[in-house]
């Protein structure tokens, strides 16, 4: 058992999720039913040793609305686009695989980037580069090399957008630093 | 007509509307499936015009049935939907690149072949070492 400990303040998110997945299935949501579901939370959280998910204990709701709703409507954009590309394109549609070095060494953060991406139509994650956090993402219809300026610039305003939300601190300075500039 | 029944009305509509353009979705994927030349752009259409169109469906269910205990429910279902459809469209475009099920030529670039091949060969210039040291 050689597990660092992870501080319950830090784990907190992840057992209110468990707890409201709990809730969801049930269709419960009285405190009985709630408290039993935080007792089985905890204790499983505390008896299965995966690795631990490390937050960085920030979490800023005022940038995650608006990030949440601009991922709506990229999603939706996108894929009304998939679907014009899949009917007029068809076989003639021209892709690329790009890299995309990340600001952020932190697990985390680079899956929730990939996800992020991965979700809005038109782009999925081939390959990770864990050592240099760097991302190989195929992309639809990227025909020349402005597209994969653009599609760059596109994948790397996410990561800003999730930095800004629950990034560490010394992410956050990293970020204001390099937009100032 | 009473407020009450215009209200039925707006939420028949809307869902209606959720419905039929969720649906259009499904059929997006499939056309996607039929016209794609490769793998990988097939699954561009296969995983993601479904993350809209499930999230229509579910919105559309949710306004019919108008009990709110099926909203954690629906948004549970939808919040692992966006949780597992990155995992597997990684893991079938990691294989199919891997494997070189893709159309080369249908690139515009690469980024990614540069860098494997530096990998390759160091690999064959390790083992190659290593049977240096068998033979000495």
């Amino acid at each position: 058992m050689s597990r660092r400990r992870v501080s319950l303040r830090q784990e907190l998110p992840l057992l209110v999720w468990l707890v409201f997945v709990w809730g969801a299935l049930w269709q419960n949501f009285t405190p009985g039913n709630l408290l039993f579901g935080a007792v089985l939370a905890v204790l499983v959280a505390r008896m299965f040793y995966l690795p631990p998910v490390e937050l960085s204990g920030r979490f800023s709701i005022l940038q995650a609305i608006p990030f949440a709703l601009q991922f709506l409507v990229k999603v939706a954009a996108a894929s009304f686009q998939v679907f014009y590309l899949a009917v007029a394109r068809g076989p003639k549609v021209t892709n690329a695989v790009v890299a995309v070095p990340l600001r952020s060494h932190s697990d985390l953060m680079v899956t929730a980037t990939g996800h992020v991406i991965s979700l809005i139509p038109g782009s999925l994650v081939v390959e990770v580069d864990r050592s240099t956090s760097t991302l190989y993402i195929h992309a639809l219809n990227v025909r020349n090399p402005d597209d994969v300026v653009k599609f760059r610039r596109s994948v790397r305003e996410a990561e800003a957008g999730l930095i800004r939300i629950m990034g560490t601190e010394e992410e956050l300075a990293a970020l204001k630093q390099e937009v100032d500039a | 007509m009473t407020p009450d029944t215009t209200l039925d009305t707006v939420i028949d509509a809307v869902s209606a509307v959720f419905m039929v353009v969720g649906a259009a979705m499904s059929l997006g994927a499939a056309i996607g499936l039929l016209r794609f030349p490769d793998l990988m752009s097939r699954m561009h259409a296969a995983t993601k015009p479904q993350v809209l169109g499930l999230f229509l469906l579910l919105a559309a269910v949710g306004l019919q049935l108008r009990t709110w205990w099926v909203w954690p429910v629906l948004l549970l279902a939808w919040i692992f939907q966006l949780l597992t459809v990155p995992v597997s469209a990684h893991m079938v475009g990691r294989a199919g690149y891997r494997t070189k099920h893709l159309h080369r030529e249908l690139l515009s670039t690469d980024e990614l072949e540069a860098v494997v091949q530096k990998a390759a060969a160091k690999d064959t210039a390790a083992s190659d070492a290593e049977d240096d040291d068998d033979s000495a």
